[in-house]
């Protein structure tokens, strides 16, 4: 059914129902008796009628046209697109997790306190934090989070004048557009030649005016920047602090801590670090870990603990006040404290080291086809800069492209900026040395494809259900609902 | 071994023999010493699967389910009944092992169903534009305000007191951070003060924000809202709507609304103690290249085939970074796709019969519970599913002996209202029955 291709709205039929109700038992009143006739819409809502098998079978057809981590391999670099265990799905739908109210009395509710309670403490200990806040919905919203506790902290000690964030040229976009929202303005700084921080620059960067630093440790290029006490150093003479944005931080679980090497705030992404699932972009959730000084400033409420009791502590004067709605993703807290219960200090460790052993293997194989821009010891992944000795006109996109054929999600493409035509490939550690193997021939026949046919690249993907969507059409022509 | 690991020690081994290193100590070398942890995390050992389930249903069983409780707590949260099918559809792994869906050609299930998704939002509220959603409704009010600074270049947001607390706390939290004032107005009689309102806005006012039904679950004017906002151009009128309550209110579209936000938990997503949620944004057309978030579009492949791919990304952190309409660089992909189902299967006429039979119960259960007069409405007003009531004893202690009969009370109103005491919040919906409201009614009357 690869070729369904109906919205459902296409096969909506006047009179069909996907859904029954009970009756009501109490004795039914006029609708205009209970609320005043001008309120009420009188027209029909334009909603479809389908059955419940017409439900089912449209929906499974669009998952059939998706690609996930449990189709294939989905070596998306910055993404930790790891294998989602199964239990945890189980453990977020069991009954006392999943039906209960945001507002019920404490005493209804401690089971899940006591594991927020628990995820902060292991959060702290992975992080080398202080105090966590389980309460950002995703990366993006935990960086938003940590960068105002920032602006928090300085303008507690009238510091008034710090306006800017530092963030490096290979950042993600998210560190400067967050930093945006936050009412800073950005300064950049950039690498060296062997991917990492330029200190001599960075220390002409900072000044009286400098906020903050916002890092990934090991950087976008998955290179651990070895000169992080003295890029911490700098920052902090200067009065700013640093930020760590946990997106790589499966590189260095058990390894090293973003609390030893000077950072102030970190995020950690559930979604990619401890194997909850992407979800097709989302739900997410992104906790953040502070140091002492800026736990007073943390949104409200943290769960504490008294004697046997836990509780929603507000009682944070200084709190920025709230990032979202009620307490954080639960569900999501439950799946990412069900792996570290699963995983335990071995596993998590194992993890990283396996997670940075497949991206070298990798590396060492494909830099034999593909430009390697710096060749040296990475960690949980690297990046490829296209292909080498390219004689044709055949450019990164096309390699993308052409892995969908052979089976692939592509790596992360054209990121990051500094890198030129980038493949940027995370295998994550849940990947065996046969599927890598497997990769690599694919990426080895492509390579040779580039040159003796550089056409069937040029006019890939060929095996997909669409081929290549026209972006420009869509942004001109918007349509972005169904109009019949 | 470890069950999400594959490596054999042979794999190891030969691996790193391609790597030219004997440990695998060798490959954290970059890593200085004096950053190193050196030690063993302190947390935990591995565990079974087994052991891990029982220590996780030891903590579920701590909790009182609404499956063994009866429950009349709404307060930005609702307990509907969700089809089977919906979790079917967010179970399978082609959904919800997929990344964000940055390659078109394997991820059309994704795009299709998110391009579903605006249309039946915008379908719901009446708008010419929703996007692929956002965190929660709170977050939803803010993104708003936010893009109605943006759209108008002013710096004054005006929200009304009756719109839930936490929108308003996380709008102030944000505000804060960019320079932008918050500016409250006051209740009357349960609704916003539109004397007030009509003082407050000028020409530095980006925009209005009210929520209806409203914190209080009673149905503002949002026509005179309308016409107060738009005497001034340009400025924004946003309304936090509950979509369960579209089934039979009038649309946002209708009544002079320029941006629909809301929570879509009521739409097919369980009560998960607060979380995953489901922000949605819908908005006239002229807000489309300001709006935050993801945004689907239609369009063709190089056969000319029907397809879905991102659009409009020029927004986006990821090209615009630091000029970015916002952060987001996610949506609640999973919980819209549960929405999406939801949607479809009550579709025309079930949406509309959730909200009749909600607001049929709930209006039972006010008539019940006012008839003897030991509860008095704390408001005389219109109101869809959700209504304050007011006593003589505190909603805590109440809230404890109606616990011991097996009921979760009402939401306290005096913790964010301190103005109402002894007042709280009850939500009655489809999943309620007569006799629970009618046992409901003898238990606290004999508090009472």
């Amino acid at each position: 059914m690869r070729n369904y291709d109906k919205l459902i709205f296409e096969i909506s039929k006047p009179g069909r129902i996907g859904y029954k109700l009970p009756e009501l038992d109490i004795e039914e009143k006029p609708i205009e008796s209970l609320i005043p006739e001008e309120l009420l819409n009188k027209e029909e809502l334009n909603l479809p009628e389908v059955s419940e098998v017409d439900v089912i079978r449209h929906y499974t057809n669009l998952s059939n046209k998706n690609y996930g981590v449990d189709t294939g391999f989905y070596p998306l670099g910055s993404c930790t697109m790891k294998y989602n265990p199964k239990i945890n799905e189980d453990m977020a739908r069991l009954d006392g997790f999943a039906n209960i109210h945001p507002y019920q009395p404490l005493s209804c509710v401690q089971g899940s306190l006591e594991l927020m309670y628990e995820l902060q403490n292991y959060l702290c200990e992975i992080s080398g934090m202080d105090q966590i806040t389980l309460q950002p919905a995703a990366g993006a919203h935990g960086e938003l989070t940590g960068v105002m506790l920032i602006k928090a902290y300085h303008e507690s000690r009238n510091d008034t004048k710090r306006n800017k964030i530092i963030v490096p040229d290979s950042a993600h976009g998210t560190n400067p557009a967050t930093a945006a929202m936050a009412g800073y303005d950005i300064i950049e700084v950039k690498s060296t030649k062997e991917g990492l921080v330029d200190l001599d620059q960075l220390r002409e960067a900072v000044g009286e005016d400098t906020a903050g630093l916002m890092l990934t440790n090991p950087n976008t290029l998955g290179l651990f920047d070895k000169g992080i006490k003295e890029i911490a150093k700098i920052v902090h003479d200067a009065g700013g602090l640093l930020y760590y944005d946990g997106a790589n931080a499966n590189a260095i679980l058990g390894y090293a801590r973003p609390g030893d090497m000077g950072f102030d705030v970190v995020h950690f992404n559930l979604h990619k670090t401890f194997s909850t699932p992407h979800g097709g972009g989302g739900p997410g959730s992104g906790p953040v870990g502070v140091k002492k000084d800026l736990v007073p400033f943390l949104p409200v409420p943290i769960v504490k603990k008294d004697n046997d009791k836990f509780y929603l502590d507000y009682d944070y004067p200084q709190s920025i006040g709230k990032m979202k709605d009620f307490y954080g993703h639960f569900g999501i807290l439950v799946r990412a404290y069900t792996y570290i219960l699963s995983m335990g200090s071995d596993g998590l460790k194992k993890a990283s080291q396996m997670a940075v052993l497949n991206a070298n293997y990798l590396k060492e194989h494909l830099k034999e086809d593909y430009y390697l821009p710096i060749d040296t010891v990475y960690k949980h992944e690297f990046v490829l800069g296209g292909l080498k000795d390219s004689l044709s006109e055949v450019i990164t996109l096309d390699v993308a492209k052409r892995l969908l054929d052979y089976g692939y999600h592509p790596p992360t493409v054209y990121f990051p900026l500094i890198i030129n035509e980038a493949l940027m490939i995370e295998p994550t550690e849940t990947e065996s040395k046969e599927t890598l193997d497997e990769f690599i021939e694919a990426m080895k026949k492509i390579a040779k494809e580039a040159k003796e046919n550089p056409e069937l690249l040029k006019t890939a993907p060929h095996n997909t259900v669409v081929r290549r969507p026209n972006e420009v059409k869509a942004a001109r022509d918007i349509i972005v609902k169904y109009e019949g | 071994m470890y069950p999400y690991i594959p490596h054999t020690d042979k794999d190891v081994e030969e691996m790193l023999k391609k790597l030219g290193l004997n440990d695998i100590e060798e490959l954290f070398s970059d890593i200085p010493e004096d950053v190193k942890l050196n030690r063993e995390l302190n947390l935990p050992k591995s565990k079974s699967e087994l052991e891990v389930r029982n220590r996780l249903t030891e903590l579920a069983n701590k909790n009182c389910s609404l499956s063994k409780v009866t429950s009349f707590l709404g307060a930005g949260a609702y307990e509907h009944y969700i089809p089977s099918v919906v979790n079917h559809i967010i179970s399978r792994s082609e959904f919800y092992t997929a990344y964000t869906p940055y390659q078109p050609e394997i991820s059309q299930g994704t795009l299709q169903y998110i391009f579903e998704f605006q249309t039946l939002i915008s379908e719901l509220t009446g708008m010419d534009v929703a996007n692929a959603s956002l965190y929660d409704g709170g977050t939803a009010v803010v993104e708003a305000a936010l893009m109605s600074c943006a759209y108008s270049k002013r710096d004054n947001i005006i929200i009304s007191k009756t719109v839930k607390p936490d929108a308003r706390t996380i709008l102030k939290t944000y505000a804060h951070a960019q320079n932008l004032n918050v500016i409250e107005v006051g209740i009357d009689e349960g609704v916003t003060d539109l004397d007030e309102l009509s003082n407050l806005v000028n020409e530095n006012t980006a925009a209005v924000i009210v929520q209806s039904p409203n914190f209080f679950g009673i149905i503002e004017d949002l026509e005179k809202i309308s016409e107060i906002t738009h005497k001034v151009k340009k400025t924004t009128l946003i309304a936090s709507v509950d979509p369960i309550s579209l089934g039979i209110l009038k649309k946002p579209g209708d009544l002079g609304v320029d941006v629909a936000v809301g929570e879509g938990q009521s739409l097919g997503i369980p009560l998960s103690f607060g979380g995953p949620y489901l922000g949605f944004m819908a908005a006239k057309k002229e807000y489309i290249r300001k709006m935050p978030g993801r945004i689907v579009g239609q369009t063709e492949d190089m056969d000319g085939k029907r397809s879905f791919v991102l659009t409009l990304t020029a927004r986006e952190q990821h090209i615009r970074r630091e000029k970015a309409t916002s952060n987001i660089c996610s949506n609640q992909g999973l919980n819209s796709l549960a929405a999406t189902v939801y949607m479809v299967t009550l579709g025309k006429k079930g949406i509309r019969e959730v909200a009749l039979k909600s607001a049929q119960m709930a209006h039972y259960a006010y008539d019940e519970l006012t008839k003897s007069g030991k509860a008095k409405p704390l408001f005389n007003k219109p109101f869809f599913i959700e209504f304050a009531l007011k006593t003589d004893k505190p909603t805590e202690e109440i809230n404890q002996k109606l616990l011991e009969n097996g009921i979760i009370g009402g939401y306290d109103l005096s913790k964010e209202y301190p103005q109402y005491e002894n007042s709280s919040l009850y939500a009655v919906t489809e999943v309620r029955k007569k006799e629970e409201i009618d046992k409901l009614k003898g238990v606290l009357e004999a508090i009472l």
